[in-house]
């Protein structure tokens, strides 16, 4: 049972974000449609930017702005750093979505369909050119 | 049958109208903000960008475009990342390439070291709202334009 | 701030967006400016690489400090020997592609010329940037850049390329999270970002699981950027359809730099000693040389010329690899250390630029992207198939080209850590080099065009490409052989003994 409360509910902000980034690889690789393949990286991308933010934490810290009040009473903040990396992160995110649907959009209307079983085939019957 | 028309539910379009120019001042004040609590740049950008896409999503497309034309769109984007990387430039221009880039403390907006620095960093922070403003914008119109193109000729055809 | 050089790493990649931006607004008011600035900027971009490598040369490693802020609280950019040398390299594959996309996307993309160099230049940003910085996290950022501008580039033509740019996005975007997570575990560990500070913060940890799980996570995310068997299965797709001057930097410079980055990561932040604590350079060399093998067979069986090609890149993948993977055994001779690796950087991007870019011309003047369409092409576009015979046989080995001396070099590098099963590998695989570029030779020249018969072959007439694609293809391969001198005189040597000496992977004093 100790071993159990070490290992498993002390450290739950990483067996989360494990299992999100697991959940997000099967979706990517086992949905057939194009806009859950989407969705699957998203959610992948999101476990990353959780265990990120989930590095910057302290034990009773409030939110890292600096005021008067703060450098007197002497309060402790979060780590910002992260916050900030994970800024860049999502817009990074972001941007990566955006083309992807666009993609997508642009797939239909060539084929007809956003399934991807049925863009390999009929990717297949037009051959090369 | 009114399908040449589009419903027009009055609710939405009272209650957008009066939210939009809300939601544009709350995005400015996320942007300026930024170094002082949460916001910054790219989140006042997108919060802006918001309240066009609310007000093309209560009226129809057409409208939101002539309102925010593609060569505005353009120009904007431009404008704001021009500030972004120009005025990191101007700090090895006007010391003649003895500071290094990004070093917004020796601009000469005032004569205080770190109010320079504060200023540069609040100019930065709305090159980049405007930049993201625009690009989102954009990217709204592009991924919406070409459904309502279809659709458009699909009802013509269908008449 | 002693000289004005060391503000060029920054101006470099500033430039590059500003003009990304100008082209987009003097693009949209007159269409034949956008390549004009592209190729001012681009060249501007190469002279200031030429000046770094001649301050890093003489004087010593730049260190600039962005903004003023000291590191590990700022970001830095460090140019150091192989930082210069790698820059280089880009600008001047990139220069050579911009000239030759002058004629070719007015046909290509008649529509999209202001998108093309628009993206183009960011991707130009990207490169550079990750070329530049010596921040792990900014070097993750322009990552993405650039993989972002590869994505819209390569899906540019439509139809197939669409899947295949889907197919790439997907599989890159995986591979730079994994790449940001490797990060994450290192920022655990130690809190800092900069890859100089890592380098002294890390080396107590060294046996710890979470460094461990963040170097393999890196790796692995560098692979997929990089195209290493198995994770390749993008690269024929993303080829076969895109444009001719984006494959030929898609091959040359892309997955280069990515290999750069993986060199950059295991070197300067991951010091020589934790290399040797771990067999990871022995399951690397493994892997390279199945990489090298596979991609060869492949190629064999392509009836597509760049799908072929697209192969035989993941081959040369393989053999920077494995030069690598060779590198912290090699310890004495003068093929120590990176020497034969980033010999290979070099030759592939000349070699493999010709190859695309001449195949470019055979689909702009003919149409041609079946091998078995090719009869006749020898007579029929002279120049060119003579472009790409001399790139062919500089892959296949043959003294004194390029692909000779980095081959003999790895080969004897091989020798030197007694791994004779390597030498082996790159044997046979020159072997099957042959095999698959013989049979497009002997198609060009051998066979004749259909339709004709032998007293007919005077009226065949010269069609050449058209001079501002065919001068990029001449500079590539002459180049080739005159590098190829250049490297067994050893004239670009100093270049690359400061950069084992930088690592500690040369000899001792």
């Amino acid at each position: 049972m100790e071993w159990f409360v070490a290992k498993v509910f002390a450290k739950y902000n990483y067996w989360v974000f494990i299992i999100l980034m697991m959940i997000g690889l099967y979706g990517i690789i086992a949905k057939n449609n194009l806009i859950k393949k989407i969705i699957g990286l998203n959610i992948f991308q999101t476990a990353i930017f959780l265990y990120f933010i989930s590095l910057g934490a302290v034990k009773g810290g409030t939110a890292p702005i600096v005021s008067e009040e703060m450098i007197q009473k002497g309060y402790v903040y979060v780590n910002p750093l992260p916050h900030v990396l994970i800024l860049t992160a999502i817009v990074v995110s972001v941007a990566t979505t955006a083309v992807a649907l666009s993609l997508v959009i642009r797939m239909h209307h060539e084929y007809g369909s956003i399934e991807e079983s049925d863009i390999i085939e009929k990717s297949k019957d037009q051959g090369m050119t | 049958m009114k399908e040449s028309e589009k419903e027009r539910d009055v609710i939405i379009e009272t209650v957008s109208r009066v939210m939009v120019p809300f939601i544009q001042l709350f995005a400015l004040y996320v942007i300026i903000h930024g170094t002082g609590g949460p916001g910054g740049g790219f989140q006042g950008g997108v919060v802006f960008a918001s309240a066009f896409i609310l007000y093309v999503i209560a009226f129809d497309l057409s409208g939101g475009r002539g309102r925010f034309p593609e060569s505005a769109n353009t120009l904007l984007s431009s404008f704001g990342l021009y500030i972004y990387a120009g005025i990191g430039l101007l700090s090895i221009i006007f010391t003649s390439g003895a500071i290094q880039y990004l070093n917004y403390g020796f601009i000469p907006f005032t004569s205080h070291f770190e109010e320079n620095r504060a200023l540069g960093m609040d100019f930065v922070e709305m090159g980049i709202g405007i930049t993201v403003m625009a690009i989102i914008a954009s990217i709204f119109f592009d991924l919406a334009h070409k459904e309502e193109k279809d659709g458009e000729r699909g009802k013509e055809e269908s008449r | 701030m002693i000289y004005f050089v060391e503000h060029f790493p920054v101006l470099v990649v500033v430039i590059s967006i500003l003009s990304a931006i100008t082209i987009l607004i003097a693009g949209w008011i007159h269409r034949k400016t956008a390549w004009f600035i592209s190729m001012a900027t681009l060249l501007g971009q190469f002279i200031a690489s030429l000046f770094i490598l001649r301050h890093v040369l003489t004087v010593g490693t730049i260190r600039y400090r962005l903004g003023g802020w000291v590191p590990p609280w700022g970001i830095e950019y460090v140019m150091d020997a192989l930082n210069a040398y790698i820059l280089v390299i880009l600008l001047f594959l990139a220069l050579v592609c911009v000239i030759y996309s002058k004629k070719n996307i007015e046909h290509e993309l008649p529509q999209k010329v202001v998108s093309f160099y628009t993206v183009y230049q960011l991707l130009i940003t990207g490169l550079c940037g990750i070329t530049v910085t010596g921040d792990i996290f900014n070097m993750y950022v322009f990552i993405e850049i650039t993989s972002l501008s590869a994505y819209t580039l390569i899906a540019s033509r439509g139809k197939i390329a669409l899947k295949a740019s889907f197919t790439y996005l997907v599989l890159g975007s995986i591979g730079a999270c994994f790449f940001l997570l490797g990060i994450g575990f290192l920022y655990a560990v130690t809190g800092s970002l900069n890859m100089h500070d890592l380098s002294i913060l890390l080396p107590p940890f060294y046996k710890n699981r979470v460094v461990m799980a963040g170097f393999a996570f890196i790796i692995v995310g560098l692979s997929i950027k990089m195209a290493l068997f198995p994770l390749h299965t993008w690269l024929p797709d993303a080829h076969a359809f895109a444009p001719a001057e984006i494959s030929a930097m898609l091959s040359g410079i892309i997955i280069e730099v990515s290999s750069y980055a993986f060199i950059r990561v295991a070197f300067s932040v991951f010091t020589v000693h934790f290399l040797k604590l771990l067999p990871i350079f022995d399951i690397l060399c493994w892997v390279a040389g199945v990489a090298i093998i596979a991609g060869s067979v492949l190629a064999i069986t392509q009836v597509n010329l760049k799908r072929m090609l697209a192969y035989s890149s993941v081959a040369n993948m393989g053999y920077i690899m494995l030069a690598v993977g060779l590198s912290t055994s090699v310890m004495e001779a003068p093929w120590n250390g990176l020497t034969p690796a980033l010999m290979h950087i070099l030759n592939h991007a000349l070699m493999k630029g010709c190859l695309f870019l001449a195949a470019g011309a055979f689909i702009y003047k003919a149409d041609l992207w079946l091998i078995k369409d090719f009869r006749g092409l020898g007579k029929r576009m002279p120049y060119t198939s003579a472009a790409f015979v001399l790139a062919a046989i500089s892959m296949i080995g043959v003294p004194p080209s390029v692909g000779f001396v980095s081959k003999l070099y790895i080969i004897l590098a091989a020798i030197e850590a007694k791994k004779i099963i390597f030498v082996a590998v790159l044997l046979l695989s020159s072997l099957l080099n042959l095999v698959y570029f013989w049979r497009v030779i002997e198609t060009m020249y051998m066979k004749r065009a259909e339709g004709g018969d032998p007293s007919h072959s005077t009226l065949i007439s010269k069609d050449e490409a058209p001079f501002w694609m065919l001068a990029p293809i001449l500079t590539l391969a002459s180049l080739c052989i005159v590098m190829g001198v250049l490297w067994l005189a050893k004239i670009p040597m100093p270049i690359l003994d400061q950069v084992n000496s930088l690592f500690g992977l040369s000899k001792m004093p």
